[in-house]
C-alpha cells in the first residue's frame, strides 16, 4: 500500500472529511442552479483532497483561515453543516446571522478564523494568527489556504517574508487549481512551480498532488511538525482542479465563451480526490463497501436535514442590522 | 503637574498600558529605535516579544494585527506614516473593520493602529497628508486625533483598553508641544469633545492641529469684541454631535476646520450635520475651512497656504456675519 504509513483510523476519518465536502458542495450547487442560493457560490468539487488532507492534521486548538471558495475549509475543520447551510440561504440561524454569506463563514470555536473574500486577504491574518501563538508560547500553529491567484497579490510576499523572518508557526497551503478565475495560472505567472518561490523567502516549499487526500495528510504533517518544534513556516503547493465553475452561474459572465477544452476537464475528472481515495479505500479493503454506503448515506442524510433546517429557519431581523457593532 | 511633550506622553500611554496588560504589544518597521520617539525606549523594558520589529510590509503587518487580535491578543500596529495606510487599505477597510460584523459577533478586534497624520514638517505629498477623512467613512473603524499632550496620553490608553479597532492618529507637527500631563492614571473617553474656549457668537469646530488655528482666530476676533466657542472634537468616529450642536443652538453660526482636502473632509461631515440638525438655530449658512485642493507642495511657504490658517478661519467668521 502506497499510504501504509498512514494509520486505518486517519485514513477513515480523511475519507469522510472529503466525503462530507463533496455532498454538501453538490447540494450546495444544485440548489443554486435552482435559484434558492442568494449571491455567488464558489464550490471545492475536486480539491476535496486539499482541505480534509491537511485538517486531518491539525488539532481543535490550531487554527485556519480560508477563502472565497471556503466551504471545503469550514467542514474539514469540523464546520457545522447546518449553520453553514443556513448561511447560505442568509438565515438568522446561519454560522453569521445571514451578515457574512458564502465567501464569509467563521466559526471561532474550532479555530475557522474565516473566510476571507479578497484574493491574499486572509494571508496577513493567518501570519497574525501564527504571531499570536509565538507570542502566548503556544504550540499552535496556523494554517493559511489560498489560491494560485494570491500568488501572484502583494500580500503573498509580505506575507511568507513576515512569518519567515519572525519564525512563526504558519503553514501557507496553496490550492493551485490552475485557474484564476478564468485565466489559466500559467498564463499569471513565468514559473511552474509556486513552491519555488518559498526559497526566495528562506522557508521550505513543496509540491503536493492536491488530489491525493493522503499525500496532502503527509506533506501537512511534516510541516505541522516543523512549526511546532519552532523551525518556523513552510510554503505547501497543492496541485490540484477545480472541476467546476470558478462560480456556480459563471456561463453569465462568459457570454458563450469557454476557457477550458474537454480534455482538459476529462483529465481533471480522472485525477477526482473522491473517486481516487474511494478507489484506494476499497482496494485496500480500509473501508467495506457496506460501511462505505452507510457512511454516504448517512452524510447524504445530514446535507438534507441541514437543507431542510436552513428553510424552516427565520430570515433575519431588520434589528439585527445593528447588532454585532461595536463591542 | 508635570509638563510633557506630545510625543512624550504617547510613550508613556504605551508603557504603562504595556505594564499592565502582557496581552498589549507593539508592532511595526524600527519600532524599537523609535523613528517618532513615541515607541523609544520600550524595546529596553518589554524586550524583543513585546516591541517586534518588522519588514516595510505595510499589508502584511496591519493584517497580522488583526490575526493576533482575534486570537486573544491586544496589538498596537504602528505604521509610522498616514499615507502609508494607503498601502494596508485592504486590512483596515475590508477585515479589521468588518470582520465583528462580518461573522455575526463571533469575535472581536481589540486592535490601534497608530499613524502620525497631517503635515508642518515639509515633508512633500507622500509624507504630509491628513488621512483621517478616509477612516471615517468606514463602518466600524474608530478614529482619534488629539491635539494636546494630555489628550494624546488618554485617548491611547482608552484605544488600546477599546475592544474594537482604533486608528490613533498623533501629529507630527504637534510633536514637540508642551502641556500638563497628570502623574496619576487618567484616561480621556473616546467621542467625548472639548470645549476649548466658550463663546456665544460663533461656534468653530477644529480637531489636531487645527485646534491651535481655531485658538488663534478666536484670539483675533475677540479683540474686536466677538466671542468664539472652540470645539477640539479629539475623536473623529464617533464623533461628538451633541456638544457641537449644542453650541450651535447657542451661537447660530458654524465654522468646520479641518486639515482634510476639502471633498468629503471631515469638515464636510460636520457642517453637513449642522445644516441638517441644527438648520433652524442658525443665523447664517455654514462654513468649511480646510486644505486647498492640492497635492501637498513641498516648500514651507507652499505647504502653509495649503494648510487652513488663523486667517482662514477669521475669513470664513467674518463670512457668517454678513
Amino acid at each position: 500500500m502506497y499510504h501504509q504509513d498512514i494509520p486505518l483510523e486517519v485514513v477513515q476519518d480523511i475519507y469522510t472529511r472529503v466525503l462530507r465536502i463533496r455532498r454538501f458542495e453538490e447540494e450546495v450547487g444544485r440548489l443554486f442552479r435552482q435559484g434558492q442560493l442568494p449571491g455567488f457560490v464558489h464550490l471545492y468539487i475536486g480539491e476535496e483532497a486539499v482541505a480534509a488532507g491537511v485538517c486531518a492534521a491539525l488539532t481543535d486548538d490550531d487554527t485556519i483561515i480560508s477563502t472565497h471558495r471556503g466551504h471545503g475549509h469550514v467542514i474539514a475543520k469540523g464546520g457545522d453543516l447546518e449553520r453553514m447551510m443556513a448561511e447560505l440561504f442568509g438565515k438568522a440561524t446561519g454560522y453569521c446571522k445571514g451578515k457574512g454569506g458564502s465567501m464569509h463563514i467563521a466559526d471561532f470555536e474550532i479555530g475557522m478564523l474565516g473566510a476571507i473574500g479578497i484574493v491574499g486577504g486572509g494571508m496577513p491574518i493567518a501570519v497574525g494568527a501564527g504571531l499570536s501563538a509565538w507570542y502566548s508560547d503556544s504550540d499552535r500553529v496556523s494554517v493559511c489556504f489560498f489560491g494560485d491567484g494570491a500568488a501572484n497579490e502583494g500580500s503573498f510576499h509580505e506575507s511568507l517574508n513576515l512569518a519567515s523572518t519572525l519564525t512563526l508557526p504558519v503553514i501557507f497551503v496553496c490550492e493551485n487549481n490552475q485557474y484564476g478565475e478564468f485565466t489559466p495560472a500559467l498564463n499569471a505567472m513565468n514559473i511552474a512551480d509556486i513552491a519555488d518561490r518559498a526559497a526566495g523567502y528562506g522557508i521550505p516549499g513543496q509540491v503536493a498532488d492536491g488530489t491525493d487526500a493522503l499525500e496532502m495528510y503527509r506533506v501537512a504533517k511534516a510541516a505541522v511538525e516543523r512549526a511546532r518544534s519552532g523551525a518556523g513556516p513552510t510554503l505547501i503547493e497543492a496541485k490540484t482542479h477545480r472541476r467546476g465553475s470558478h462560480a456556480e452561474g459563471e456561463e453569465a459572465f462568459l457570454g458563450g465563451q469557454t476557457y477550458r477544452s474537454d480534455a482538459e476537464l476529462a483529465a481533471a475528472q480522472a485525477k477526482d480526490p473522491l473517486l481516487l481515495l474511494h478507489t484506494y479505500v476499497s482496494e485496500n479493503d480500509i473501508l467495506p463497501a457496506a460501511q462505505l454506503e452507510t457512511l454516504d448515506a448517512e452524510i447524504s442524510q445530514s446535507v438534507a436535514e441541514a437543507v431542510d433546517a436552513a428553510r424552516d429557519s427565520p430570515a433575519p431581523g431588520i434589528d439585527s442590522l445593528f447588532e454585532d457593532l461595536w463591542v | 503637574m508635570p509638563r510633557k511633550t506630545y510625543v512624550a506622553a504617547i510613550q508613556e500611554a504605551l508603557a504603562e498600558e504595556m505594564r499592565r496588560d502582557d496581552r498589549v504589544f507593539l508592532i511595526g518597521e524600527d519600532v524599537r529605535i523609535g523613528v517618532f520617539p513615541s515607541t523609544r525606549g520600550l524595546h529596553a523594558e518589554f524586550g524583543d516579544k513585546r516591541v517586534i520589529d518588522t519588514p516595510i510590509s505595510e499589508l502584511a503587518v496591519a493584517g497580522a494585527g488583526i490575526g493576533a487580535a482575534v486570537t486573544g491578543l491586544r496589538p498596537i500596529v504602528d505604521l509610522m506614516f498616514g499615507t502609508f495606510l494607503y498601502l494596508a487599505f485592504d486590512q483596515i477597510a475590508n477585515q479589521a473593520g468588518a470582520m465583528r460584523y462580518m461573522y455575526g459577533g463571533q469575535t472581536k478586534v481589540p486592535l490601534v493602529f497608530m499613524v502620525q497624520n497631517g503635515a508642518g514638517s515639509s515633508a512633500g505629498h507622500h509624507h504630509s497628508q491628513a488621512v483621517h477623512q478616509f477612516f471615517m467613512n468606514m463602518p466600524q473603524i474608530k478614529v482619534i486625533l488629539p491635539s494636546t499632550p494630555y489628550d494624546g496620553k488618554g485617548l491611547l490608553k482608552s484605544a488600546i483598553r477599546d475592544d474594537n479597532p482604533v486608528l490613533f492618529l498623533h501629529s507630527l507637527s504637534l510633536g514637540g508641544k508642551r502641556g500638563e500631563v497628570p502623574s496619576d492614571e487618567y484616561l480621556v473617553p473616546i467621542g467625548v469633545a472639548d470645549v476649548k474656549r466658550s463663546g456665544s457668537d460663533v461656534t468653530i469646530c477644529a480637531v489636531g492641529p487645527t485646534v491651535y488655528a481655531a485658538l488663534a482666530a478666536a484670539q483675533k476676533l475677540a479683540a474686536e469684541g466677538l466671542e468664539a466657542e472652540v470645539i477640539d472634537l479629539r475623536s473623529l468616529s464617533p464623533w461628538d454631535k451633541g456638544t457641537v450642536l449644542e453650541s450651535v443652538a447657542k451661537t447660530g453660526r458654524f465654522v468646520a476646520v479641518d486639515e482634510s482636502f476639502p471633498t468629503c473632509s471631515a469638515a464636510s461631515e460636520w457642517a453637513a450635520t449642522v445644516a441638517e440638525e441644527a438648520f433652524a438655530d442658525l443665523k447664517a449658512p455654514v462654513q468649511r475651512v480646510t486644505n486647498q485642493n492640492v497635492p501637498m507642495p513641498f516648500s514651507p511657504v507652499l505647504e502653509r497656504a495649503v494648510l487652513p490658517s488663523a486667517a482662514d478661519v477669521v475669513a470664513a467668521v467674518r463670512k457668517t456675519l454678513t
